[in-house]
């Protein structure tokens, strides 16, 4: 063995070499920028949802079955019809019920209830996209639609565990289960067909268009007066035969859901309850997928930060494996005498 | 590895004795029940044998067999890096066990992988150019786990080579080692990290105790100092089942060593902490906070175990600080990936029977095989030699 002394000095110049490389590998990095949190493609499209103008019918709900051929899902001992709980690998959409006290009044917070509906927010930024290893959520250039592939999935489930609205569900009940979520419709557009869910709902509450169309559609609805009677559009905002309605305009919250969260999502909706109350979580202006990769491209841009520190330890490593080889050979092989 | 000895230290050699005892038996039943499992899962999918749920969609197959598992599979990393990194020629003894602790470790939680996706089959989809994702943290973290089982096979193949007489391939392995050595170094890094990185995309689900830029340098670092945790861990364990002399004189310095580098991690843990506000959250009476108190307390013991020099001569106290860190990398990633992961209202999770059993199934393999090489193959320094070098 070495003396101590030349083995602490070895071990320093070691640790300065690593340092060094450390040091060059950063400032390497710092020339990759930080990933901006996207934002939705001009001809994006999404739905409008107005919990104050939904009646709870479930239309939607049924047509998405269909849309989608996906079975019925039962919570009853008689199984008589679909009643799913909450969205499944085969339910897509569904909508959920708000309830307070005596639940008296439609929309009212307290003593009151109130409908919201579950399906894909198809985020301008999705997590799902970000953090699927095969491409197998995608993301439309153009229409925005968050797609899936099930013959590129590996079941993973890593999009279960992304998504911050638990849209992606995994069917855990099949040797061959896949991911189901909403993909807005987008196998029906070739037929000239749009979204099951806005075709549809009697009252408008689920409006299909270009989410530039809806968004300034929510924001006409929010700038009303409650009370006042208004002209509320059905079916295709951005096209289409004219299905419009006058009715009384609800006490909405004045946010828009999904115009900034997480840097906007193409499915907007208004509420006349809290929307973390109905089941909307709180999110930032910046998505998660922003921050995610902004490290892994910092740390792997180029991959110049790995090759420059694999660079660093074959060098070390060639000078100190060497060294030992040697001794090996002055060595007879001592397992011989065992082999 | 590759150089079989130095001339002042033990050579590697074969422990020998029967291979049927008490230990590899139950390992085998173990083995076997895990087996039944998962023809089940195979056959009739996840939902049949296990309670994952799409609130909590990853369980203790992806956190312990994967996560887990491969952060224990540390020492082989960590040891390797002061020998060759750091020139530290005298821990060269330890390498070779720590190296096929860790490579099973590592090959468990590959295959633990299979058993997890739910469409395996497309697993190779990962490495086709196509259908991989750089953007994804999953698509690294796969692809370099899955080079980092190669080289490590390739690193430990001296010990077989060694048994089957190949001398000749063992030179020519020999001479590319420092290569495979470096890259040996440089995979865990990225890959431990980013198994860090994994919950970034999770956003707002994770609790702010857990939710940090800075995650891929605490899972990096806490890996490191698991390593040399796990390596005291062993160490103890194989000269009491073996009735082996206790590398002290080895272990002391290393356990310096382990504390150094937490000291680093609870810098940088505790550090963000303060800085992004996030601690408040500990004082909150939720049993997310007490989660969170538990696994810092794991991380802190060593100082009170091993924080003296004579303390550090005392193997049970090496024992048990390399116990304490291992739980403390526990909680740290069961509190990130499962405690403080919440998905919203009306999700829970606890493990299945049945998914218990395959995990312990893949520890039950650990131990049955490290039974098997290190009896049969030269693995372990050679007793009497090692004894020697003790003295010297």
């Amino acid at each position: 063995m070495q003396a101590g002394e030349n083995s602490r000095r070895r071990f320093l110049k070691g640790c300065a070499a690593a340092g060094g490389v450390a040091v060059a590998a950063g400032a390497v990095s710092t020339s990759v920028e930080a990933r901006e949190t996207r934002s939705r493609p001009a001809e994006a499209l999404g739905l409008l949802y107005d919990a104050t103008l939904c009646v709870g019918c479930k239309a939607c709900v049924a047509a998405c079955k269909t849309a989608n051929k996906n079975p019925a899902e039962f919570s009853t001992l008689d199984k008589l019809w679909d009643t799913p709980l909450d969205t499944t690998g085969h339910t897509f959409n569904l909508i959920k019920m708000y309830r307070n006290g005596t639940m008296e009044t439609k929309d009212a917070e307290t003593n009151g209830y109130a409908f919201m509906k579950t399906s894909c927010m198809h985020c301008a930024d999705p997590s799902c996209v970000s953090a699927c290893p095969v491409s197998a959520m995608t993301k439309d250039p153009v229409t925005g639609v968050v797609g899936y592939e099930a013959s590129a999935c590996i079941g993973c489930r890593y999009c279960v565990a992304a998504c911050p609205f638990g849209i992606p569900k995994y069917q855990y009940d099949s040797p061959t289960g896949q991911i189901g979520k909403c993909e807005l419709c987008r196998h029906r557009y070739k037929d000239g067909n749009y979204s099951a869910c806005a075709e549809v709902c009697p009252t408008g509450a689920t409006l299909y268009g270009k989410t530039s169309d809806l968004l300034a559609e929510a924001k006409r609805r929010l700038a009303l007066k409650p009370g006042s009677v208004t002209v509320y559009p059905r079916g295709n905002i951005s096209g289409g035969k004219d299905q419009s309605y006058e009715g009384y305009v609800g006490t909405y919250k004045q946010h828009v859901y999904g115009e900034t969260e997480y840097g906007g999502t193409q499915v907007l909706k208004l509420s006349a309850v809290e929307f973390e109350k109905v089941g909307m979580p709180n999110l930032p202006p910046e998505a998660a997928a922003a921050h995610s990769e902004t490290i892994q491209h910092t740390l792997y841009g180029g991959m110049l930060m790995p090759i420059a520190v694999l660079g660093a330890m074959t060098f070390i490593a060639k000078r100190n494996v060497h060294h030992e080889d040697a001794s090996d050979a002055v060595q007879p092989d001592a397992s011989k005498e065992e082999a | 590895m590759a150089h079989s000895h130095n001339t002042s230290h033990g050579a590697p050699a074969p422990v020998g004795g029967n291979l049927m005892n008490a230990a590899t038996t139950v390992s085998a039943v173990l083995i076997a029940v895990m087996l039944a499992v998962l023809i089940t899962r195979f056959i009739f999918g996840l939902g049949a044998v296990t309670n994952l749920n799409d609130g909590y969609p990853w369980g203790i197959w992806v956190v312990v067999d994967v996560v887990i598992g491969s952060a224990f599979a540390c020492g082989g990393f960590s040891v390797a890096m002061l020998v060759y990194i750091f020139n530290k020629g005298q821990y060269h003894p330890i390498v070779r066990p720590a190296l096929l602790a860790s490579l099973f470790g590592y090959t468990l939680a590959g295959v633990g992988v299979i058993f997890d996706l739910g469409r395996w089959w497309n697993f190779w989809h990962i490495f086709w150019p196509g259908y991989a994702n750089p953007n994804s943290v999953m698509f690294e973290v796969a692809v370099c786990i899955s080079a980092y089982i190669v080289v490590m096979w390739l690193e430990f193949s001296p010990a077989f080579l060694e048994k089957w007489g190949k001398h000749e391939t063992k030179k020519k392995l020999n001479k590319v080692l420092f290569f495979l050595v470096a890259l040996g170094t440089v995979l865990p890094m990225m890959h431990q990290s980013s198994l860090g990185t994994l919950l970034v995309v999770m956003g707002v689900q994770i609790n702010p105790l857990w939710q940090t830029q800075f995650l891929p340098l605490i899972f990096l670092l806490s890996a490191i100092a698991i390593g040399y945790g796990v390596v005291l861990f062993e160490s103890c364990i194989a000269s009491s089942a073996y009735r082996r002399t206790i590398e002290t004189h080895l272990l002391d310095p290393m356990a310096k060593i382990m504390l150094g580098v937490l000291a680093c991690f609870l810098i940088v843990r505790f550090g963000d902490l303060l800085v992004r506000g996030a601690l408040v959250e500990a004082f909150k009476p939720t049993f997310i906070a007490l989660s969170f108190w538990v696994e810092n307390l794991c991380f802190v013991a060593p100082f009170l175990l091993v924080g003296s020099a004579t303390a550090r001569r005392n193997p049970a106290k090496l024992f048990l600080a390399g116990v304490a860190i291992m739980l403390g990398g526990i909680f740290l990633r069961i509190n990130g990936f499962l405690i403080g992961y919440d998905t919203g209202p009306g999700w829970t999770y606890f493990p299945s029977v049945p998914e218990l059993l395959v995990t312990i199934g893949m520890f039950a393999i650990e131990i049955l095989g490290y039974i098997i090489i290190t009896r049969r193959f030269p693995v372990l320094p050679r007793e009497a030699d090692h004894a020697f070098s003790a003295r010297s």
